[in-house]
C-alpha cells in the first residue's frame, strides 16, 4: 500500500485562477507607474486605499457570515453603526478615543454572538429566506433602537489620528488615511492568523465547511457559528470606527453607503473568498477615487451608482467573482 | 469481557420514515464487531443512532452509562464515527484533517502524529496537500488516521470498503485490525462486503429491515446457511 501510494501521482494543489493573478498584477503595475508619474494620482490612490480597506473589512465580515450561515447579513452595516454609537457613548462618559475603541470591540463580539444565538439560530434550519428576512428585520430594529437611544441628529466624535498631513515629495498623505490602513489591515491579518493557525479557527472552518462531519469530530458547531458572527461583528465595528472620521459626522445612516460598497467588494471577490473580499474592497476604493478624479462626469453623487454598476457587471459577467469557485451543492 | 456498548431496543426514524424497529446489540471491550445486511437494512442508521445524528429512541449505554447529548458530546466521550463518504474535509490539508481528529483532546499532539505515521507513513509527505486531491483509498486511510487521532475507545466505521479496489480494501482492514490489536480500540464496522467483514470481526450482527435477524461469532455465521446464501454468495 505504501508503495502503491507513493507511485500514485501526487496531484498538486490547484493554483488560484491565474488570469486573475495576472489581472491583479497588471493593476498593481498600473497603480505604481501612475503614482510615480503624478502626485495627484498617488494622493487619490492612497486615499482610495484607505476607504478601500474599510470596504474590504466590511466585505470580509459579510463573507465570514456567508460562509458560516450561507446568507448575506443585511444588518452588517447597522451592527457596525451601533458599535460606533457605543464607542461614542463611552467617549461621552469620559473614555479616551482609544480606550473606547478597545472596549467597544469585545462588546461588538458579544453582541454578534448574542444575535446569532437568539435571532439567527432559531430560524437557521428553516430556509435561507427566513434568515435573510431576520437580517433585514435586524437592520430596521438596530436603526430604530439607535435613533431612539441617541437620536437621529448628527453627532461628533474626536478624530482618532488627528488632521496632520504628511508630505512625501509632492504627494500629500493624510495621517488619517495611514492610520485607517494600518489598523484595518492589522485586524484583517490577525483574523486571518486566527483562522489559519489556531484550533478555534480550524474548528470554525470545519464547522462552516461540513457541519455534520465537524460535529462528529467533536466540534461544537452552534458555538462556532456564534463565534463567527461575533468576529464578523467585531470586524464590522473596526470598519465602522475607521469609516466614521472620513464622514466627519456620526448619524444612523453612517454605514449604509459603506454596506453597498462592501456588497460590491464581496461579490467582486467571489462571496466565499476572504482574500477576495479584501482585494475587492481595495480595488473598488481605489477605482472609485481614480474615476472620480479623472472621469469628469463622475461626481461624488455618482459614486454609489458606480459601485452598484460594478456589482451588476460582476454578477452578469462572472457571477463567481474573482476568486469564487462554482460550488455544487447537494440538495 | 465487559460490554463497552449496549443498544437496547433502539428505534430510529428519518422524519416520518422509520429505519430501525428495535435493534438490540452488544459490543464487548476490545472486540471487532461487524454489522451486516442488505441495502436499507438499517446498518448506517445503527451507527447514526449511536452518534446521535438521527432521531432515535431507546437505550444506548457506553461503558455502562447512557449515551446522551449531541454528536460533539458523544465524540468527546471517546466515540469516533467515520461516516459514509469518510467525512474528510477535502478543502483542508491532510495535516488539518488530522488536527481536527484530535479536536476533542488537549495538550501536545507530537507523539500522536508520530504514532499515526507508524501506521500511515505516506501521510508525512502529503501533510500540506489538500485532502480532496487524495485518491479514494488514501482518503479512507486519512479518515482512519483522523479517527485514530481522537484516541477513541470505540471506532464506528461505515462501509470502509466502499468504492475501493480489492487490494486497498485488504490494506484498510489490515490497519483496522492493527489498531484494534495494538491500541486496544473497540471497532463496530458496518460492511456490505460480508466476506471480508467476517474475516476481520470476532462476531457479527445481521440486520434485516431495521431488526437484528441473526447474531453470533463470525465463524458460526460464516457456516450459517442463510448468511452464506444472502451475503457470501456460495
Amino acid at each position: 500500500m505504501v508503495d502503491l501510494a507513493r507511485r500514485l501521482p501526487i496531484r498538486q494543489q490547484r493554483l488560484p485562477a491565474s488570469p486573475v493573478i495576472l489581472l491583479l498584477a497588471a493593476a498593481c503595475i498600473f497603480l505604481v507607474v501612475g503614482c510615480l508619474q503624478s502626485s495627484i494620482f498617488a494622493q487619490q490612490t492612497v486615499a482610495g486605499l484607505a476607504t478601500g480597506v474599510v470596504y474590504g473589512s466590511l466585505a470580509l465580515a459579510l463573507v465570514l457570515i456567508y460562509r458560516a450561515t450561507e446568507v448575506i447579513n443585511f444588518a452588517q452595516g447597522e451592527m457596525a453603526m451601533a458599535c460606533v454609537y457605543i464607542a461614542y457613548q463611552l467617549i461621552q462618559w469620559g473614555f479616551s478615543y482609544w480606550a473606547a475603541f478597545f472596549v467597544t470591540l469585545p462588546i461588538a463580539f458579544l453582541l454578534g454572538m448574542a444575535i446569532e444565538a437568539t435571532l439567527i439560530r432559531p430560524v437557521q434550519h428553516r430556509s435561507v429566506i427566513a434568515v435573510v428576512i431576520v437580517t433585514v428585520g435586524l437592520f430596521i430594529l438596530i436603526d430604530g433602537l439607535v435613533a431612539w437611544k441617541w437620536g437621529a441628529d448628527i453627532k461628533f466624535m474626536p478624530s482618532p489620528f488627528g488632521n496632520r498631513i504628511y508630505h512625501v515629495g509632492s504627494v500629500a498623505i493624510a495621517r488619517q488615511d495611514i492610520g485607517t490602513i494600518i489598523i484595518t489591515l492589522f485586524t484583517v491579518v490577525l483574523l486571518w492568523a486566527l483562522f489559519r493557525f489556531t484550533k478555534l479557527g480550524l474548528g470554525m472552518r470545519a464547522a462552516a465547511l461540513r457541519p455534520a462531519a465537524a460535529s462528529l469530530a467533536g466540534v461544537r458547531v452552534d458555538w462556532m457559528l456564534a463565534v463567527g458572527w461575533g468576529l464578523a461583528a467585531l470586524l464590522g465595528a473596526v470598519a465602522g470606527l475607521m469609516a466614521e472620521p472620513s464622514q466627519f459626522v456620526l448619524q444612523p445612516t453612517l454605514m449604509q453607503p459603506i454596506l453597498l460598497y462592501g456588497f460590491a467588494a464581496a461579490v467582486l471577490g467571489g462571496l466565499e473568498s476572504p482574500a477576495g473580499a479584501v482585494i475587492g474592497g481595495v480595488a473598488i476604493g481605489i477605482f472609485l477615487n481614480l474615476v472620480g478624479q479623472y472621469v469628469h462626469f463622475v461626481t461624488s453623487e455618482l459614486r454609489q451608482p458606480f459601485a452598484f454598476a460594478v456589482l451588476l457587471a460582476v454578477l452578469l459577467v462572472k457571477p463567481t467573482g474573482l476568486f469564487g469557485r462554482r460550488r455544487i451543492r447537494k440538495v | 469481557m465487559t460490554a463497552l456498548l449496549e443498544l437496547d431496543d433502539v428505534h430510529a426514524r428519518y422524519g416520518p420514515v422509520r429505519a430501525l424497529h428495535g435493534v438490540s446489540l452488544t459490543v464487548d471491550e476490545g472486540e471487532i464487531v461487524a454489522v451486516l445486511g442488505a441495502n436499507g437494512a438499517g446498518k448506517t442508521t445503527t451507527l447514526r443512532a449511536i452518534s446521535n445524528t438521527v432521531h432515535r429512541e431507546g437505550e444506548i449505554r457506553f461503558g455502562g452509562t447512557p449515551l446522551r447529548g449531541g454528536p460533539d458530546s458523544i465524540a468527546r466521550l471517546g466515540v469516533a464515527h467515520v461516516p459514509e463518504g469518510r467525512g474528510t474535509f477535502s478543502e483542508l490539508t491532510v495535516y488539518e484533517n488530522l488536527r481536527l481528529g484530535a479536536y476533542t483532546r488537549r495538550g501536545n499532539l507530537k507523539d500522536d502524529f508520530a504514532r499515526v505515521l507508524t501506521y500511515f507513513p505516506w501521510l508525512e509527505d502529503r501533510r500540506h496537500q489538500q485532502a480532496g486531491t487524495l485518491s479514494g483509498g488514501e482518503q479512507q486511510m486519512l479518515a482512519l488516521a483522523r479517527a485514530f487521532m481522537q484516541r477513541p475507545r470505540l471506532l464506528l466505521l461505515d462501509e470502509p470498503s466502499l468504492g475501493l479496489a480489492p487490494l486497498l480494501v485488504t490494506e484498510v482492514f489490515r490497519i483496522v485490525k492493527e489498531l484494534n490489536e495494538n491500541e486496544g480500540v473497540t471497532v463496530l464496522v458496518v460492511e456490505q462486503n460480508a466476506h471480508i467483514a467476517l474475516q476481520l470481526a470476532q462476531s457479527a450482527f445481521v440486520l434485516e429491515v431495521g431488526r437484528v435477524a441473526l447474531a453470533g461469532p463470525s465463524a458460526d455465521l460464516q457456516q450459517h446457511e442463510s448468511v452464506r446464501r444472502s451475503y457470501l454468495g456460495y
